[in-house]
């Protein structure tokens, strides 16, 4: 097993964690070690999964090396192809199959994709860290590869030539000496097919690419604009039930008291009662909903912090002794003393909500001590696992089938809506369906970790960056690093113990924040030294890929051409994170009564070879809208244990008349392995704007939201100018 | 309970449910059909639109009393035999979705808009559809879709 490879995997597993569970039935802990001796999840996960991800190293995993596992043909020439990855709309369902399609040399439209099944699918650590395109498809064009190769060489057998003599193209086996042809059906029918894969396949390169690298539309995307794909949260039952669970008036609740008396009297209700766990079922949704509201309990609530104390809070409990050190080159010191320009500030960051349109959903049914869960998750076996730990059954009994789902961004890596459900219609002896209302969503689920960031830094006056002290409490590790060249550099993350939310994985986790923190204190550094914020940065690249998307989108941009004025200001922002490069420029105008408008995003981003162009855009495009929100007002507002704007009312998301006109600059590698695209393009949306305010006003902001209630305001900001 | 009398999609259902219910429950629930979905609950996200009367609503804060008597039309009741609407189709065409969630609202949001008005600007395209939320934030691909379908019907006009 590749070590380096090992690590980054383990890391990256644990940035995607998120805190403390929802739900602890009444069970003994002694009767979750007997089934799960060491914690096998994680265990699991951080040390195998990327040999069984990568699909070439054999380990001691069980790797299904049979290859109707991966990749099936049927007698009609049809493709199942089975992955653990799953489809939240950053449309791997359509880019795998192209993969699949280029090395098998059959058409898209043969291709069926089987996603996220856990019965059905080979085991996967989840769908996250912009894996997919970098693990998932070179996984699959092995595959397809093998399959190509063992179709010829049947053909070969058959027709008794060299197999080296044949060509496969749109889904057949040609002998271009004969003339003769047999389709990839005609090949399998009758046959059951076993290959082991050996060595290194010889994949299509990409600069060859016919079905790879094209815009392909989104496959079953009539389903979408019918009505006819079924969501976890649309899938029926016969008998099926409504699930909902009384939730505590505040988080680290203990239910005191309950009178269930009204509810227990209603049609059909049924009050589920396990340790602090209430929950009801009912013919609908409705009626659970009344159900609930007839609950009448009490709960003790302990004294929590709110948001108003929380940068306080996590500067004081960063526990400075275990810091992790990200990198420590040279000397601080001696790096300082060099400079001319010393900038020393403080960045924050606030916490906040994924809120994908469709809430976190859950269909489960028991046959006995065999659980089946339809539901919304990044992580169909993690969830399995968590089930099978919260029912005492092995999760050979648990399966988990995972619907196309309606959004994740990182928000959906728990399985807490599947255990209610599988909770409730184990005591109803019935299916139960649990949906949760967006009140619930904004609430129980689990948020971006906030974090507080200290920048120390130096330049001398011709912009040579001398040093680069870099202080990360709480928000998180991933892009924590520079990627200028800095021969003075500490950089170090500080976990807090205790953070006063629930917090894990975000859309690009903590790259946002590092790059907002970042790429704001260059833009000081630059104005420091008087230097262009795109020439200081050029002057420090040594990345040439990172210095080729500063430049095409300075480029597209026609940066500098258009000067910054009062109330009308450009910002620049850049970086590098899960194998994407990044170069982002904002336009934004300041009005009269201080609220900001972006009026347009340009962004140049090279992620190597290009898979599908058109769904590359929509991604970058989506990331731009969903990084405004982030950048100029999205926040949670919490205290004493609630969180206190948890409806789209209180809780500002982007929305058509905050949309900036979006341009992406697409910079296809094709000598350069395809990296994923669904996170980085996100990352320097923020920075660009707070730079883009610093440059038309003269005030910088150094927290995100950049804005209070809509506008600016100078609790957050310093004058600069 | 009472029974109250729905036309959707041209199609009349007798419904005993209660009449403070609301529409969207009725939709998904009593009649299967799924395709109009739940957001939010308090009409802030448009992801539950359907058209009353040829006018958008938001079906979970309408209560089924409201939709009695009423041609209520869903996602569902949008194609013609097995041809897409012009709104659905510039929907496809331009891919203007990515989970898709939000993609029933947003199209019912825009049929109503282009009923009443053929030829939107771009600025009554997005007061018309700022009820409506896309997380993916596929906001610009949405508003050229609508443009689209706006043009083309302008052409077979």
């Amino acid at each position: 097993m590749n070590s380096d490879l090992d690590i980054q995997f383990t890391n990256e597993l644990r940035q995607q964690e998120v805190g403390a569970g929802l739900h602890h039935f009444d069970l003994e802990r002694r009767d979750f070690l007997k089934l799960f001796s060491g914690g096998v999840l994680i265990c699991l996960c951080s040390t195998r999964s990327p040999a069984q991800e990568s699909g070439r190293t054999r380990s001691a995993h069980e790797l299904p090396k049979d290859i109707a596992a991966w990749l099936r043909i049927l007698d009609d020439g049809h493709v199942t192809v089975f992955t653990g990855k799953v489809e939240v709309g950053q449309n791997i369902r359509t880019s795998l199959a192209q993969q699949v399609s280029e090395e098998l040399r059959t058409s898209v439209e043969s291709i069926s994709l089987i996603m996220g099944d856990t019965k059905q699918v080979p085991w996967d650590a989840g769908t996250f860290g912009s894996r997919t395109t970098p693990t998932m498809g070179p996984q699959l064009r092995t595959m397809a590869v093998a399959a190509r190769d063992l179709l010829v060489n049947m053909a070969a057998s058959a027709w008794k030539v060299d197999a080296s003599t044949l060509v496969a193209a749109d889904g057949r086996v040609r002998d271009p000496k004969s003339g003769k042809s047999i389709s990839y059906g005609e090949l399998a029918r009758g046959q059951k097919m076993v290959k082991v894969i050996e060595g290194d396949p010889s994949f299509t390169p990409a600069s060859q690419w016919k079905v790879a690298g094209q815009p392909i539309p989104k496959v079953d995307g009539p389903d979408f604009v019918t009505g006819k794909h079924e969501y976890a949260s649309d899938i029926h039952l016969p008998g099926m039930l409504h699930g909902k669970v009384l939730r505590p008036s505040g988080f680290n609740a203990t239910l005191t008291s309950l009178d269930d008396s009204v509810a227990k009297k209603m049609a059909a209700v049924t009050v589920v009662r396990d340790g602090n766990f209430v929950g009801v079922t009912a013919p609908s949704t409705w009626s659970a909903e009344k159900a609930i509201q007839a609950l009448k309990a009490e709960w003790k609530v302990p004294p929590q912090i709110s948001s108003r104390e929380l940068f306080a809070y996590l500067t004081a409990n960063a526990d400075k002794s275990k810091a992790e050190v990200a990198d420590a080159t040279g000397s601080i010191s001696e790096g300082m003393a060099k400079a001319d320009v010393k900038v020393s500030q403080t960045y924050t960051v606030a916490y906040i909500q994924h809120a994908p349109l469709e809430p976190r959903a859950a269909v489960a049914e028991w046959q006995g001590d065999k659980l089946t869960v339809w539901t919304g998750t990044q992580r169909p076996f993690a969830v399995r696992d968590e089930l099978a730990v919260a029912f005492r059954i092995s999760p050979e009994n648990v399966r988990v089938v995972m619907p196309d789902t309606g959004s994740a961004y990182g928000g959906k890596h728990t399985g807490d809506a599947a255990i209610e459900a599988a909770r409730l219609a184990r005591s109803a002896g019935k299916p139960v369906k649990v949906v949760w209302t967006r009140e619930e969503e904004f609430t129980w689920a689990y948020f971006r970790p906030a974090g507080v960031i200290e920048i120390t830094s130096g330049a001398q006056r011709n912009g040579t960056i001398t040093a680069w002290e870099y202080h990360n409490s709480n928000s998180g590790p991933a892009a924590i690093g520079v990627p200028y060249n800095i021969p003075n550099k500490l950089i170090q993350f500080h976990p807090t113990d205790s953070p006063p939310l629930r917090q894990g994985s975000y859309r690009g986790l903590a790259a946002t924040a590092n790059h907002f923190a970042r790429e704001s204190h260059m833009d000081e550094l630059a104005h420091a030294v008087n230097m262009d914020p795109l020439q200081f940065r050029l002057k420090n690249i040594t990345d040439e890929r990172l210095r080729a998307v500063f430049e095409a989108v300075a480029e597209k941009a026609q940066w500098g051409k258009q000067k910054s004025s009062a109330n009308h200001g450009f910002g620049l922002a850049g970086g590098f994170e899960k194998g994407g490069h990044i170069a982002t420029i904002a336009e934004i105008e300041l009005r009269s009564d201080k609220s900001v408008r972006v009026m347009r995003v340009i962004e140049a981003f090279e992620c190597g070879a290009i898979v599908n162009p058109d769904g590359l855009r929509n991604q970058i495009e989506g990331s731009i809208m969903m990084g405004v929100g982030g950048a100029l007002f999205e926040s949670i507002d919490f205290g004493n244990g609630r969180i206190l704007n948890a409806h789209f009312s209180q809780y500002r998301v982007p929305r058509f008349n905050d949309m900036p006109k979006v341009e992406a600059v697409l910079v296809d590698r094709k000598d350069q392995l395809s990296a994923g695209a669904g996170e980085t393009p996100i990352v320097g949306v923020a920075p660009a704007i707070a730079n883009a305010i610093f440059a038309a006003s003269g005030e910088r902001l150094r927290a995100m939201p950049l804005l209070r209630r809509g506008v600016m305001s100078n609790v957050h900001s310093t004058r600069n100018s | 309970m009472d029974s109250v009398t729905l036309t959707v999609n041209d199609k009349a259902y007798h419904v005993a449910a209660a009449p403070d219910q609301p529409l969207l429950w009725i939709l998904r629930e009593e009649l299967q059909l799924t395709g109009t979905k739940y957001g939010c609950g308090e009409g802030q996200c448009g992801a539950c639109t359907v058209m009353l009367d040829g006018k958008a609503v938001r079906s979970c804060v309408t209560p089924l009393s409201a939709a009695a008597g009423k041609k209520v039309t869903t996602i569902e009741g949008l194609a013609n035999n097995g041809s897409l609407h012009s709104v659905q189709q510039a929907f496809l065409s331009q891919e203007a979705f990515q989970c898709g969630y939000c993609t029933s609202g947003m199209i019912l949001s825009a049929v109503a808009l282009l009923s009443t008005n053929r030829n939107p600007s771009d600025a009554e395209i997005m007061h018309a559809m700022n009820g409506n939320i896309c997380r993916c934030g596929t906001y610009p691909r949405i508003l050229a879709a609508v443009r689209n379908a706006a043009d083309v019907a302008q052409k077979v006009k």
